[in-house]
């Protein structure tokens, strides 16, 4: 208990003190005020971050135990926070890209009235404070209330402008997916509940891979899988991946935040966390990889032919989040988690870097209508343009270290998963300098009055934009491949012990030096060409109104998955739903019961008729029933 | 004499009162009906009586042989009661409506 | 025994005296500050009972008055774990509802609050009682009122609800009395120590469960009991009475109806149902899971397309119950620790929900969603609320319903996977329906029905304020719930073994 470490509680405590002032107070502070209070909460979180990243490096692994949630005889569930090597890592990204989208949002959105701007600031807060939770907890159920709270901030912030109802759709869409992985979720944290009894990391991880193990292998699979559902909900993967692009209904810097940097990551952390259980679990391992790839592939080509600049980094994003599933499915945990951190670095730049052109297009986020900005917006420009080549995965921007680890891990299992890959990089590259040449490129097709009010943005956007393009350059230097300089990947050094059960019983494929060189060769020459290509073909677009046909008009409408959805899924529920309510419901049950009812009175109705009042009658019916008494009396 | 002529003529006329009773609507002759039917009873009491007397069984206990005639005298008495009420309120009905009809007589219906 | 009097005893006398006393009084603003006071005793009684629940304090949690040549039964009323609980949230939603209701008006407000205050009596003795006879008749004390307030009070079809309502729940509890009887006639005897009088048989809870039946008798003996409480609770199909019952009554009413009365029927089947029949039980729980699970998915689907939000919230209760009904039959520890867990937040959240809903109502007049949108602009505090109480009740963690349905769904899942998983459609189409609703009326922009929207007044803010805390404190740190039941459901599993 006396470790220095039981501090962590802080660290997401602060943020949600900040949630409840900037929400209690959204009435009385000043936007200067709920602004501040909302970064410097944050920006506390991150200096605590860093203390618990330096102890974790010196070797201080702590569990804090802190109550019990829930405490039955068979099941107990600690309010416990593990501080190690994956949660102090991410722990920075969180914070630190965290703030720094809390300092650009204190200028975009400055035109809010100071009641929503508050409650921005809140709902900001608030969503820190559950990533954190996330991240921190020290077992399965801990790990949850902040899964489901990010699933909440995120719908809230989707709906932040409540009064659009295409945006307060888009947030509910984001919701019910996420339920739906969480249900899987759930089911996978029963599964272990029931068979294990304990869901706590240390204990349950330890069990699990102890030769007494009682999960079967059939029990292993099926956990994995549920969790990857869980897994493909929060982080967009087919099938639940659809949210992701409609998300893009919120403010710019929710969406860096929430839907690239950080939220969307959670599935790889929750699955990087249980590493054991999935080498355990090769089947899953396989299909994870497949998902994965799928999603970059399907994501990358929907990226090609759409016109909203947010649109574009959404699949972008989407298809990135495939890769790093790839990375877990191939075994390659360091590397998953590797471009996690490279992606949150060039990713969130892209986003704010998307939104300061919003910014200064008032506004406008289709891409035919801008164009030449690079003369206006110098600090955009260039922090763009590397955001840009990270993605693209050009020596020696970070992306290049991350996604090449993750392609060299995936040769070594398939090269048909490495083919794949290559092809998805090449088409990453391609979308994303089209969308970097229709910006900044050629000449301005808006408006006059857009053309009048464009300007560079203020300090507090360019700021964390200069910020977060010198980690995307650098970042992935953390990572240097042994081919380049022996013990040059630090990160695979220190996240060792997190994953060091898992590489005990992997099988270990080493390649060659030459192959990896090859490798990286024909990744980058692809990406290469693929960019001269965009470049060539976009810097010089001109808006036409051509209606696009054949593939051109499937991808510009997503391959149509949402109408294919909405077909499959939420019209024939309506039906359903409609079907209980009119036909069960109104006819048959409570036909039934009125039923009942109706037939005591028509029978009474029928049985009236009897009492006639005609003394013949009823003298009639006695001997009548005389006669039946006699003839059964008699013969019978 | 056979038990099975008594028997023969009691049912006979015990049939006759019920369909008098049935299908006629003065309630006289309905009245007369039943008397028919008690009287049918009774004649079927007698005989009994008369042909249990003779039997065997019957001789083993001298003092009961006697029993369904003294019935009869119970009907009779009971029937000439009844007689008395019915008649006074056939009378009393027959000022009150000028009519014996039963089927006119209906106000038990509802 | 000791002269003094027990804690059941005054939960059970208090609002009876109340009730009766309420009938004599002339203004109206005397009947309303009668009951709220008398409400708010009974909380404090109830709260005070929380605080000696040791062996040492055996004597204030129960007593037991014979009668004099009685045919074996006695005003035999006790607290257990489960009793505890349910008389709390009993204690807990009258002076709740008191308040949230303050400015409604009733005509013949005397007889209102004495009917209401009369049912809260048979709702403490039904939670108190340990003798079967006196179960019924508390039972029964329950319901009467109700059948009373809703056709009294309530909207305009409200002759026919409550006739459905008391078809629905007569028959049921006929049914029981039945039950009751049979079992009488085959429990042992007893000796009243206290004079000497012997009966032949009891109808006290321990001879109950002593009683001699045959497995035959327990089969057809357990579906008596059990329509009685699944027609309460609801259980589908018995469940049609409760969307219109709901919609008809006076909200007052619906929420007593619909936060403490349905835990009536998951009660019975926790103190009578399971301990009396427990081979029955485990033998058919199979049945009633399925049944339970069927109700959870098909109320879900009708709360979605439904267009009245009375009956939205309606359906949602059943869907929730099913639940809880389900978790029960599991007879897994974790299970029935949901369970009770549950059975309080449920009361807690659905009468948040319902005070919600009245206000909505009260002030723009229609119970239609299709009619209603952006009330989040003129009433940004309810708005606020009114979200977490509904996410609440869809059970998102750090909520009450989160720790009860995360041991619910778990004990379901010990008992059988494919069932968790089929429940488990129910968080997600409860999250549909939920967030449609809360979309088409608290975003968007506002019309003009919707102008005539305020923002809450304080009381119905402070109240609304207290279930919100509740809400996070039971879903932050559930262990003191947990704790005061942890006993019982360690006795009712002894039993199912």
């Amino acid at each position: 208990m006396n470790n220095v470490l039981q501090i962590a509680w802080l660290i997401p405590v602060l943020p949600l003190i900040g949630f409840i002032i900037n929400g209690a107070g959204r009435n009385v502070l000043s936007k200067n005020i709920s602004g501040f209070i909302g970064s410097a909460v944050v920006l506390a979180s991150f200096l605590l971050s860093i203390y618990v990243f330096i102890q974790v490096k010196n070797g201080n692994t702590h569990v804090a135990h802190y109550f019990n949630f829930i405490n039955i005889d068979t099941l107990k569930i600690a309010f416990d926070f593990k501080l190690d090597q994956l949660s102090s890592l991410f722990l920075l990204i969180i914070t630190g890209v965290g703030f720094l989208i809390h300092v650009y949002s204190t200028s975009y959105m400055h035109e809010e009235p100071a009641k929503d701007f508050a409650k921005y600031f809140a709902y900001l807060n608030l969503f820190v404070f559950s990533m954190l939770l996330l991240v921190l907890g020290a077992n399965y159920v801990i790990m949850f209330i902040g899964w489901e709270g990010v699933g909440l901030c995120s719908y809230l912030l989707i709906g932040y402008w409540f009064r659009n109802n295409d945006y307060t759709n888009a947030a509910k869409k984001a919701f019910v997916m996420n339920r739906i992985g969480d249900l899987g979720f759930l089911l996978a944290v029963f599964w272990m509940i029931a068979k294990v009894g304990t869901i706590d990391f240390d204990q349950l991880f330890t069990i699990v891979s102890s030769p007494k193990s009682p999960l079967t292998t059939f029990d292993l699979t099926g956990i994995t899988l549920l969790l990857f559902v869980g897994a493909t909900g929060k982080s967009a993967q087919i099938p639940l991946y659809t949210w992701l692009p409609d998300a893009m209904a919120g403010p710019t810097p929710v969406s860096a935040l929430i839907h690239a940097a950080t939220m969307v990551t959670a599935g790889i952390y929750m699955i990087a966390r249980s590493n054991i259980l999935y080498t355990m679990a090769p089947l899953t391992q396989h299909i994870v990889a497949v998902t994965g790839l799928a999603t970059a592939v399907l994501a990358a080509t929907i990226a090609l032919k759409q016109n909203d600049i947010k649109k574009v980094l959404a699949y972008s994003t989407v298809s990135q989040l495939g890769y790093m599933f790839l990375g877990l499915g191939v075994g390659a945990y360091t590397g998953a988690v590797f471009h996690v951190m490279t992606h949150a670095f060039f990713k969130a730049l892209l986003f704010l870097g998307a939104g300061s052109v919003i910014h200064a297009m008032s506004g406008e986020q289709d891409m035919r209508n801008m164009g030449g900005l690079k003369k206006y917006m110098g600090t955009t420009h260039i922090t763009f343009l590397l955001g840009c080549l990270a993605i693209a995965g050009m020596p020696p921007f970070s992306g290049f270290f991350s996604k090449d680890e993750i392609l060299a891990a995936a040769y070594a299992n398939n090269p048909v998963l490495w083919g794949v890959g290559v092809i998805t990089a090449m088409l990453t590259a391609f979308y994303m300098f089209r969308l970097y040449a229709m910006t900044f490129h050629g000449k301005f097709r808006g408006t006059q009055e857009q053309e009048h009010h464009l300007h560079e943005s203020p300090i507090a956007i360019t700021i964390p934009l200069i910020i977060l393009a010198i980690l995307a350059v650098v970042g992935g230097w953390v990572g240097i491949p042994e081919v380049f300089m022996h013990g040059g990947h630090r990160l695979e050094a220190f996240l060792e012990p997190i994953f060091a059960q898992s590489n005990a019983i992997a099988t270990k494929h080493e390649l060659s030096h030459n192959t990896e060189y090859t490798l990286m060769a024909v990744s980058v020459v692809g990406a290469l060409i693929a960019l001269v290509f965009a470049w060539n073909k976009f810097s010089k677009y001109e808006k036409t109104e051509k209606e696009s046909t054949g593939i051109a008009k499937l991808l510009e409408n997503k391959w149509y998955v949402d109408e294919l959805y909405s077909a499959v899924i939420s019209k024939p529920l309506k039906s359903l739903s409609l079907f209980f309510n009119n036909i069960i419901e109104k006819k048959v049950i409570d036909g039934a019961v009125n039923g009942t009812g109706k037939a005591v009175n028509y029978g009474s109705r029928q049985l009236r008729w009897l009492q006639s009042g005609q003394v013949g009658a009823y003298v009639l019916l006695m001997v009548l029933g005389i006669l039946i008494l006699f003839i059964i009396q008699l013969f019978l | 004499m056979d038990i099975k002529a008594y028997i023969a003529l009691s049912l006979t006329l015990f049939t006759i009162g019920i369909i008098g009773v049935l299908v006629r609507r003065n309630a006289i002759i309905i009245f007369m009906c039943v008397e028919l039917m008690l009287n049918a009873v009774n004649l079927l009491l007698v005989a009994f009586s008369k042909m249990h007397a003779v039997s065997a069984a019957a001789k083993a206990s001298v003092s009961y042989t006697a029993d369904a005639q003294i019935f009869v005298f119970f009907i009779m008495v009971v029937a000439a009661a009844e007689v008395s009420v019915g008649l006074a309120i056939i009378v009393m009905l027959y000022r009150n409506t000028h009519s014996v009809d039963v089927n006119f007589l209906n106000r038990l219906k509802n | 025994m000791g002269t003094y009097i027990t804690f059941p005893e005054l939960l059970i006398w208090l609002p009876l005296l109340a009730g009766v006393l309420s009938f004599f009084t002339k203004r109206e603003q005397a009947a309303k500050s009668m009951a709220l006071i008398f409400s708010l005793i009974v909380l404090a009684v109830s709260v005070a009972s929380l605080f000696y629940t040791d062996a040492k304090h055996i004597t204030w949690n129960g007593a037991n008055y014979y009668y004099k040549n009685n045919i074996g039964s006695t005003f035999f009323v006790a607290l257990d774990g489960t009793g505890r609980l349910l008389t709390l949230l009993t204690a807990i939603a009258f002076p709740i509802i008191f308040i949230a209701t303050y400015r409604n008006k009733y005509k013949n407000p005397a007889s209102f609050y004495g009917l209401m205050m009369l049912t809260q009596a048979g709702l403490m003795g039904v939670f108190c009682s340990m003798d079967a006879l006196l179960f019924y008749f508390f039972w029964e004390l329950a319901l009467i009122p109700v059948y009373f307030l809703c056709s009294t009070w309530g909207g305009e079809k409200r002759i026919q609800t409550t006739f459905k309502f008391f078809v629905y729940t007569f028959v049921g509890s006929l049914l029981m009395l039945t039950g009751i009887i049979y079992v009488y006639l085959h429990t042992p005897g007893r000796v009243f120590t206290e004079d000497g009088t012997q009966t032949l048989h009891s109808f006290a809870w321990s001879a109950f469960q002593n009683a001699q039946l045959t497995t035959g008798d327990q089969n057809w003996l357990f579906w008596l009991f059990f329509v009685a409480f699944a027609v309460k609770m609801p259980i589908f199909p018995l469940h049609t009475w409760q969307p219109d019952t709901y919609d008809q009554s006076p909200t007052g009413v619906t929420m007593v109806l619909s936060g403490i009365m349905v835990k009536m029927g998951l009660f019975g089947v926790i103190r009578w149902l399971i301990p009396v029949f427990p081979h029955a039980a485990a033998q058919y729980s199979h049945i009633i899971m399925v049944l339970s699970i069927i109700g959870i998915i098909y109320a879900s689907c009708i709360a979605m397309v439904q267009d009245n939000i009375k009956k939205l919230v309606a359906y949602s209760s059943i869907a929730h119950i099913g639940l809880m009904c389900a978790a029960l039959f599991s007879a897994t520890q974790v299970g029935v620790q949901g369970v009770m867990l549950q059975m309080f937040n449920h009361g807690i959240n659905i009468i948040g929900m319902w005070i919600v809903v009245d206000l909505l109502e009260q002030q723009t007049g229609v119970k239609k969603i299709s009619k209603l949108s952006g009330v989040a602009n003129k009433a940004p505090v309810l708005t606020i609320l009114f979200v977490i109480i509904a996410l609440a009740n869809i059970a998102l963690p750090l909520t009450n319903a989160f720790t009860g349905e995360f041991l619910m769904f778990s004990g379901l899942y010990q008992f059988n996977g494919w069932y968790a998983a089929a429940a488990g459609m129910g968080i997600i189409l409860a999250a549909i329906y939920t967030l449609n609703m809360i979309q088409k009326v608290f975003y968007g922009n506002s019309n003009s029905l919707v102008d005539a929207v305020k923002e809450i007044s304080l009381n119905e803010k402070l109240i609304l304020g207290a279930i919100v805390c509740m809400v996070f404190f039971i879903g932050i740190y559930p262990q003191p719930l947990i704790d005061l039941t942890r006993g019982a459901v360690s006795d009712l599993l002894m039993k199912m073994k």
